[in-house]
């Protein structure tokens, strides 16, 4: 099993959306190069014959009846929001300079 | 009645409160009392809602004397972990990105408990987002055991349970993902469950790994944990995987305690390098104690027990990566480097920088390594098979006996800070409980006695297949019955007064 690099720490950070601090690049490598290291042993199984399990419960598409229900107000639903505007969520930018 | 109503149970305060010999304000105002007296040392609360829980313990009080029907527990106070919304009372999940954070609705457990007429006192301390078993992955700080306050008391759910040690509050909920009820309940000298999965709803119980997290009762006793199970468990349509079926009727069984004629597995797997002499000394015991009773025990093997915790390992920090990706910084919680020069991406990247400890970050990265395109199948496909194979094991444990006891943990409560930067050796802590998460089935953890070589509690698992949650209780409350008559008293009297 390949070991757990700096550079590899910064790309699933990078993947996960976490703007990780340079020195903790190098406390995470190590800590999740044991845990991989320990983990790994599942692999043993990767060729055995047995179906998978995602989920305790053997349910597919559980549904409701589609009917119109009360729900939150906007007032409600943007009373935590960090920033609203217009009874809206407002968010940074999200498209790149024109 | 001269008696403490915080050293009385929830049966007792109940029984107590509808006969008017106490009132719910009384009983409120003693466990706030208590928790003003001791909480500064053992911090099982993050929140404590002293207004609410009086107007509730109030309303109850004025349903009496208009001679309304009362629930069962009917002014009992509870402590509920901080990962189940409550609608205009903060909810953390014990982390920086959700503090200050007020949900606008009641998860369905709040919402049953508030029907049931019972007391809310606040909302206990936790791992961030469920993520430990220690309860030091919080962002506010640690709790202490109120067995010794240097130690910690079990996580994730280590609030809850301490709250209940500590005499703070005589019910409490949890949450059990890998064991967060079960290794609390053992380090503490309390009782806890973890359901069926499916059997109490999710609805409002921010998700940390939907196919393994369920709540459950915590408390003092087994009656009191089937009190409390009976009133959140049941279906919930706001819950895509809550069980459409009956409870089973806890409560009947836990006040008809009995092993007699019961086949009881021992795990030979959950034994050796790792587990301390003194909680095999008493599991050993335990089982003695059952054989006296008049169960039959047997030795079973469970091979694919010796994975479990690589598979949990795998599955739930996979499942976290996926479900904290909400935590955005768009519609709630912390918004950090938000000051025009950084774009969306950039500000959620650095909210979750600034709002996840260290253990989130670490989980949230495995799962997504665990689930990135060349370690997929190695990986998260290889620990999918484990959980087939842990859950057969099981489906032929229970052809041989009804139940599988073990120890819950394989050691008393550790000192605090001994493992919070070795995450491996915090893992270990839930190896005997993650099997039933993966399983999906049902299990307890009550106390065994207190180790010799330290003086800590120690817990004994009882484990039913799936829907017979009846008889962890049946079980439990014949082994409980059994301990008290050999000691004398509950087991949490020996605990030092704080």
């Amino acid at each position: 099993m390949p070991g757990i690099s700096r550079e590899e720490v910064a790309h699933l950070a990078r993947l996960a959306r976490l703007e990780l601090k340079d020195e903790e690049l190098d406390h995470f490598a190590g800590q999740l190069d044991d845990i991989i290291g320990a983990v790994a042993t599942v692999s043993d199984v990767a060729d055995e014959d047995v179906p998978p399990t995602s989920h305790p419960l053997p349910l597919t598409n559980v549904m409701r009846p589609d009917e119109v229900r009360p729900s939150l107000t906007s007032a409600q639903a943007l009373d935590q929001a960090p920033a609203q505007e217009q009874q809206r969520f407002k968010v940074p930018q999200i498209l790149g300079e024109e | 009645m001269t008696t403490d109503p915080t050293r009385l149970t929830a049966a007792e305060l109940a029984a107590r409160i509808a006969d008017g010999e106490l009132t719910a304000v009384e009983v409120t105002e003693a466990h706030l009392a208590r928790i003003g007296a001791v909480d500064e040392k053992v911090h099982a609360f993050l929140h404590v809602d002293r207004e609410g829980a009086l107007a509730q313990a109030r309303a109850v009080d004025a349903k009496r004397e208009r001679g309304e029907p009362l629930g069962p527990l009917a002014g009992v106070p509870l402590a509920l972990k901080d990962i189940f919304t409550t609608q205009g009372v903060p909810t953390t999940v014990g982390s920086k990105i959700l503090e200050g954070w007020i949900p606008p609705y009641d998860a369905t457990v709040t919402r049953r408990l508030k029907d049931a007429d019972v007391v809310i006192l606040g909302k206990t301390n936790m791992d961030e987002f469920a993520m430990g078993s220690s309860t030091e992955n919080s962002a506010f700080g640690p709790t202490g055991n109120p067995w010794d306050l240097t130690r910690v008391p079990g996580g994730s759910g280590g609030g809850s349970a301490a709250s209940l040690a500590a005499y703070e509050a005589p019910l409490a909920i949890g949450t059990d993902t890998g064991g967060s009820i079960r290794q609390p309940a053992a380090v503490t000298g309390t009782v806890g469950v973890k359901p069926t999965y499916g059997g109490v709803s999710r609805y409002g119980m921010v998700a940390f790994s939907s196919s393994l997290d369920q709540g459950g009762p915590c408390a003092r006793t087994v009656l009191d944990a089937a009190l409390l199970h009976s009133v959140i468990a049941g279906h919930d349509a706001l819950d895509s995987t809550s069980i459409d079926q009956p409870v089973p009727d806890v409560v009947e069984a836990a006040r008809n305690g009995s092993v007699e004629g019961l086949r009881v597995g021992v795990v030979k797997e959950f034994r050796g390098e790792g587990y301390q002499a003194g909680v095999v000394q008493r599991f050993d015991e335990a089982v003695g104690l059952l054989r006296e009773l008049g169960a039959e025990v047997v030795e079973i093997s469970c091979p694919s027990f010796t994975k479990g915790l690589a598979a949990y390992y795998l599955i739930a920090p996979s499942e976290c990566s996926s479900n904290l990706a909400r935590f955005d910084a768009m519609r709630y919680g912390l918004r950090v480097g938000d000051d025009g020069a950084h774009s969306a991406e950039e500000v959620t990247a650095l909210t979750r920088e600034a709002g996840f400890g260290d253990e989130v970050k670490r989980r949230v990265m495995l799962g997504t390594y665990a689930l990135s395109s060349g370690y997929y199948d190695a990986y998260y496909g290889s620990a999918q098979k484990v959980r087939t194979l842990i859950t057969r094991d099981f489906e032929k444990a229970f052809e041989q006996v009804d139940v599988v006891v073990s120890p819950t943990t394989p050691t008393t409560a550790f000192p605090i800070g001994e493992r919070v930067d070795d995450p491996m050796a915090m893992y270990l802590a839930d190896v005997c409980t993650l099997p039933s998460n993966l399983a999906g089935n049902a299990a307890m953890s009550l106390p065994c006695g207190l180790a010799p070589e330290d003086g800590l509690p120690v817990g004994l698992q009882i484990i039913a297949p799936a829907l017979a949650d009846d008889r962890l209780y049946r079980v439990g409350a014949a082994v409980e019955a059994a301990y008290q008559a050999r000691w004398g008293h509950p087991l949490l009297e020996e605990a030092p007064s704080l």
